[in-house]
C-alpha cells in the first residue's frame, strides 16, 4: 500500500503540550515513528545561573505545572546538602504530605486524560470533578492550586494546623472511595479494556534496556522506586508498598497508577499521625559553600534528577535537570512498532508525557571541535541551506507569500 | 463481571444531583485564607531595607525613598508571580497578601500599581 | 405551489432544521447532566450555526472546489428528501409508493458517501484517513442495519412504509416479534450517525477532525446541520418502523406523539454516548460482523417463520 507520512504535532488535539512526531503510515499500520523534541525549551537552566538560590526555588517550581513541587523539592534538597543544613523533622513531614497530595492530583489528572484520548469523556469529567477535592486541600494548605511555593531553603514556609489536618483526613476518605470505584470501572468496563489492553506492549527486557522509569517501567516489572531505594524527606520512616505489575501494557500502567493512589492515601494518613512538633524552618545562609550535589526524587512520572554546582557566591554555577519523561520517550517508538494509528494517542498518553519538564539543552562536544557563535541572519541562512540539502525548498512558498502580502 | 456500560448507574444518578460546575461570573468562589493574591503595602511600617526587592524572583517590586522615613512602593502586577516571598522576607510585616485575584485589565499600563508613601492609596498607570 | 411549501417550510427544510437544532440541544444538555455538569443554554446550537455562517470560508489550494462546496448541500438534500416518505404523525406519509422503504434506505447512505467524497477531495492527510474510515465503517454497519429494517417489512408483506404503518395499526401485537430488530438497529444507527462508540471517522484525538478538518465557515455549519437532520430523520425512521402505534389518532394528537417518540430515541443515543469508550476500527468491524450480523439474520428468520404461521 502507498505510504503516507503524517505529522502528529507540534499542535494536535492528542497532545497536551507541543512536541513533533512524524509517523509513516501504510493504511492504518504504523511503519516508522520518530520524535523531535525541543518545542518547550525556555532556557531555564541558564536562567537559574543568573538568579540567587532563593529566587531559583520559585524558578525551578515553574519548570512544570503538574510536577512543580517535585522540581522545587529536588532542587532545595541539593542546595541543603551543599550547605550541610539540618532540616527540622516537621518540615520533612510537611514536604512529604504535599508530595503525596501532588501525586494524587497528578494521577487523577492522568486518568481523565487517558479517558479523553480513547473517547470516554465521562471518565474525564468524573475524575476531574473528584480531583477538585485535592486542589481545594492544596489551596487551603499552601495558598495556591498549582505552583505551591511551600519550599524554602532550610524548610517549609507554612505549617499544618490540627484543623487542617482533620480536613485532609476527611478528604482522604472520600477520595479513597472514589478511587476504588475507578478501579472497578477500569477493570470491568469492556470497551475500555478493549482499548487499553494489548496496547503499547513493552517487555521487561526492553524496559531495562531503554531505561524506563516510574509507572511506565513498573508496569513492565522493573522494581525501582526512589522513595524506597534512596529515601528522602520522611519516606525512610513511613511504611508503604511499591506497586509493580506484569501486564507490560497500558492496562498495567493504569493499574499501577491506581495502586499508587491507594498507597498515597495510606502515606498521608501515616505522616499526619506521626508528625513531630518543632520548628518548620532553619536559617539558611545566602552564600552557599562551593561543591556539587545530586538529588533524586520520585515525581509522579518517574525519577527526577537535579545536579547543582555551587562556587561560594549567592548564585549557582550550574543547574542541570533530568526529567522522567526524557527517559520514557525512547520507549514510545518501541511500543508503537507494527501497531495501528488509533493506538497512538493512548500510547503517548500512557507514559504521562510532560514535555515542559523534558526540553533541556544537551551540548555534545566532539574532540577537536571549537564552539561557534551565530548571528540571527547567519542562523537563517544556515537553516535555509540545511533544508535545501534535505530536499525541502522554500523559495516557491516565499514567492507566494510575498505576492499575497 | 466484565460488561459494557459499567458506569450506567452512577451516570443516571447524576441527573438528580446538583451539578458540580458553577455559573461563573454570576457565582464566585471564595478563596481560602492563605491565598496569595494581590500584594498590599503598608507604608508606615516600611524601613526601606529593600530585602523584598532582593528576593523577588521577577523584579516586580520597587521601593523608592520620597522623604525622611517615607517610602513609596510600585508593584508591576504583570511581572509578579504571586509567590509572596516578599511578604516572608519583610521583617517589619509591611507587605500583606490579599485574596484579590480578578486582576485582568485591557491596558497593560494599568498593571503598574503605585502605593502612595503617606496614605498607602493605590493609583494605577 | 403547495409542493414548494412542503419542500421548504413544513415538513421540509425549515421544520427539519429547527427540529435538528432542538435535538442537538437536547443531546448536549442530557450529555452534560449525565456528567454532573450544567450544560449549554437552549439557543446554543443556533448560536453555533450563526457563528459558523459568519466566518470566512477557506478552501485549500489543492482541493477540488466544486466537490468541496457541493458535499454539504448534498448531505442535507438527501436527508430532507427521505423524510417525505416516512409516516411520522399519520398513517400515510406525504408521498408514498410501493418500494419507498428501499428508496429511503438508499437516500440515507448518501450522507456517508458525501463525507467520504468531501474528505477525499480535501486532499489533506487527516481528511483522507477520516474519509477511508467512514467507508470502512459503512461496510460494517450497513448489512445489519438493512437486514433489521427489512425484517418488519417481510412480516407486513409490503415494501412501502405507509402500508407497513397501516398493517401494524391493524395488528399492534406483532410489534413484539420485532424487538430484537429494534435493539440491533439502535446499535447500527450509532454507527450511521457516527456517535461514540462508533465515532471513529471523526476521532478528535487521533485525526484532528477527520473529514471536516479543512472545512470552515458556512460549509462547516451546513455539514453540522446535515448531521443534526440525519439524526432526526434516522430516529423518525426507527420510530415509524418499530413504534407504529398511535398513528391513526389524527394530526393534533399525533404530532406531539411523534415528537415524544423521536425524543425518546435521541435520549437513548445520548445515553450510549456517555457510557462507552470509542472502539478501534478493526474492533468495530469485527464486532459488527461477529455479533450484529448473525443476530440480524436471526431476526429475519423470526419474521419469516412468524409470517408463515400468522398471516394465513
Amino acid at each position: 500500500m502507498h505510504k503516507v507520512v503524517i505529522p502528529i504535532g507540534p499542535q494536535h488535539p492528542a497532545l497536551k503540550e507541543p512536541e513533533s512526531f512524524s509517523v509513516t503510515l501504510s493504511g492504518e499500520r504504523i511503519m516508522k515513528f520518530s520524535a523531535r523534541l525541543g518545542y518547550n525549551h525556555r532556557g531555564i537552566e541558564k536562567a537559574c545561573e543568573e538568579r540567587t538560590y532563593i529566587q531559583d526555588v520559585y524558578l525551578t517550581e515553574r519548570i512544570c505545572g503538574i510536577c512543580s513541587h517535585a522540581h522545587s523539592t529536588c532542587f532545595v534538597q541539593a542546595v541543603e546538602e551543599l550547605a550541610s543544613l539540618d532540616v527540622p523533622k516537621r518540615a520533612l513531614y510537611i514536604r512529604t504530605v504535599v508530595s503525596e497530595l501532588e501525586r494524587i492530583h497528578s494521577h487523577l489528572l492522568w486518568l481523565g486524560v487517558a479517558g479523553h484520548e480513547v473517547g470516554f469523556d465521562t471518565l474525564l469529567m468524573y475524575s476531574w470533578r473528584d480531583r477538585e477535592a485535592v486542589m481545594d486541600i492544596l489551596a487551603m494548605l499552601t495558598g495556591n492550586r498549582v505552583n505551591y511555593g511551600i519550599n524554602t531553603i532550610g524548610g517549609v514556609r507554612r505549617d499544618i494546623s490540627t484543623d487542617q489536618a482533620k480536613q485532609i483526613l476527611k478528604a482522604m476518605d472520600t477520595l479513597e472511595e472514589r478511587t476504588k470505584y475507578y478501579i472497578q470501572i477500569a477493570t470491568q468496563e469492556s470497551t475500555l479494556i478493549q482499548r487499553l489492553s494489548g496496547v503499547g506492549v513493552l517487555s521487561h527486557k526492553d524496559a531495562l534496556k531503554l531505561g524506563a522509569v516510574g509507572p511506565t517501567g513498573r508496569a513492565s516489572g522493573v522494581d525501582r522506586d526512589v522513595r524506597r531505594d534512596d529515601p528522602y524527606a520522611a519516606y525512610g520512616e513511613l511504611d508503604f508498598k511499591v506497586i509493580t505489575d506484569n501486564h507490560n501494557d497500558v492496562y498495567g500502567r493504569t493499574l499501577v497508577r491506581m495502586g499508587e493512589l491507594l498507597e498515597a492515601y495510606k502515606i498521608i494518613r501515616q505522616a499526619l499521625e506521626k508528625m513531630p512538633e518543632g520548628p518548620i524552618t532553619i536559617k539558611a545562609p545566602r552564600k552557599i559553600p562551593a561543591g556539587e550535589a545530586i538529588s533524586r526524587y520520585e515525581a509522579p512520572r518517574g525519577e527526577d534528577v537535579h545536579y547543582v554546582k555551587s562556587n561560594g557566591t549567592e548564585k549557582p554555577e550550574r543547574v542541570k535537570v533530568r526529567a522522567p519523561t526524557l527517559a520514557n520517550i525512547q520507549t514510545v517508538a518501541k511500543m508503537l512498532e507494527d501497531r495501528q494509528l488509533a493506538d497512538l494517542p493512548i500510547v503517548i498518553a500512557a507514559i504521562d508525557p510532560c514535555f515542559s519538564c523534558t526540553d533541556r539543552m544537551t551540548s555534545i562536544k566532539r574532540a577537536g571541535e571549537k564552539r561557534k557563535v551565530l548571528a540571527w541572519e547567519d542562523l537563517r541562512a544556515y537553516s535555509i541551506k540545511w533544508y535545501c540539502e534535505h530536499g525541502i525548498d522554500f523559495t516557491m512558498l516565499n514567492r507566494k507569500m510575498a505576492r499575497k502580502f | 463481571m466484565i460488561r459494557p456500560g459499567k458506569m450506567l448507574k452512577q451516570v443516571l444518578n447524576s441527573i438528580f444531583k446538583r451539578p458540580a460546575t458553577t455559573k461563573y461570573p454570576l457565582v464566585k468562589k471564595a478563596m481560602p485564607d492563605r491565598f496569595r493574591g494581590k500584594i498590599l503595602f503598608h507604608p508606615e511600617l516600611c524601613t526601606g531595607c529593600k530585602l523584598c526587592m532582593r528576593d523577588c524572583p521577577s523584579n516586580a517590586i520597587t521601593i523608592t525613598k520620597v522623604g525622611d522615613k517615607k517610602f513609596q512602593c510600585e508593584i508591576d502586577l504583570g511581572k509578579c508571580i504571586y509567590c509572596a516571598q516578599c511578604v516572608d522576607s519583610c521583617m517589619k510585616k509591611a507587605l500583606e497578601a490579599t485574596k484579590e485575584y480578578e486582576l485582568a485589565v485591557l491596558n497593560k499600563d494599568k498593571l503598574k500599581v503605585k502605593y502612595d508613601a503617606e496614605t498607602g492609596e493605590i493609583s494605577t498607570g | 405551489m403547495i409542493g414548494i411549501f412542503y419542500l421548504l417550510v413544513f415538513p421540509g427544510f425549515l421544520f427539519l432544521s429547527a427540529f435538528g437544532l432542538a435535538a442537538e440541544f437536547l443531546d448536549r444538555k442530557l450529555y452534560a447532566r449525565l456528567q454532573n455538569r450544567i450544560g449549554p443554554p437552549w439557543f446554543q446550537p443556533l448560536a453555533d450555526f450563526i457563528k459558523l455562517a459568519s466566518k470566512e470560508e477557506i478552501i485549500p489550494d489543492e482541493a477540488n472546489p466544486t466537490i468541496f462546496k457541493l458535499m454539504p448541500v448534498l448531505a442535507i438534500t438527501a436527508t430532507v428528501t427521505s423524510f417525505f416518505y416516512i409516516p411520522s404523525w399519520s398513517q400515510k406519509a406525504l408521498f408514498s409508493f410501493s418500494g419507498d422503504l428501499i428508496v429511503v434506505l438508499y437516500l440515507l447512505t448518501i450522507p456517508t458517501l458525501s463525507f467520504f467524497l468531501g474528505g477525499w477531495y480535501s486532499t489533506s492527510l487527516y481528511s483522507k484517513i477520516g474519509a477511508v474510515r467512514a467507508l470502512t465503517q459503512l461496510f460494517a454497519y450497513e448489512v445489519p442495519l438493512l437486514m433489521s429494517l427489512l425484517a418488519p417489512a417481510l412480516l407486513a408483506d409490503t415494501w412501502s412504509l405507509s402500508e407497513m404503518a397501516v398493517f401494524y395499526s391493524v395488528h399492534p401485537w406483532y410489534l413484539l416479534f420485532n424487538l430484537l430488530g429494534f435493539a440491533i438497529s439502535m446499535i447500527a444507527l450509532l454507527g450511521k450517525l457516527e456517535k461514540v462508540p462508533f465515532d471513529i471517522p471523526e476521532a478528535e484525538t487521533e485525526i484532528v477532525a477527520g473529514t471536516f478538518t479543512e472545512y470552515s465557515g458556512r460549509l462547516l455549519g451546513l455539514f453540522r446541520l446535515g448531521i443534526d437532520i440525519e439524526a432526526v430523520v434516522g430516529a423518525s425512521l426507527l420510530a415509524a418502523i418499530y413504534m407504529p402505534f398511535g398513528l391513526g389518532i389524527g394530526p393534533v394528537l399525533g404530532f406531539p406523539l411523534f415528537l415524544l417518540k423521536v425524543t425518546a430515541i435521541i435520549a437513548m443515543l445520548s445515553l450510549s454516548r456517555t457510557i462507552f469508550a470509542r472502539l478501534r476500527i478493526d474492533q468495530m468491524v469485527r464486532f459488527c460482523w461477529k455479533y450484529l450480523a448473525p443476530l440480524a439474520f436471526l431476526q429475519l428468520l423470526i419474521s419469516l417463520t412468524m409470517k408463515g404461521f400468522l398471516v394465513r
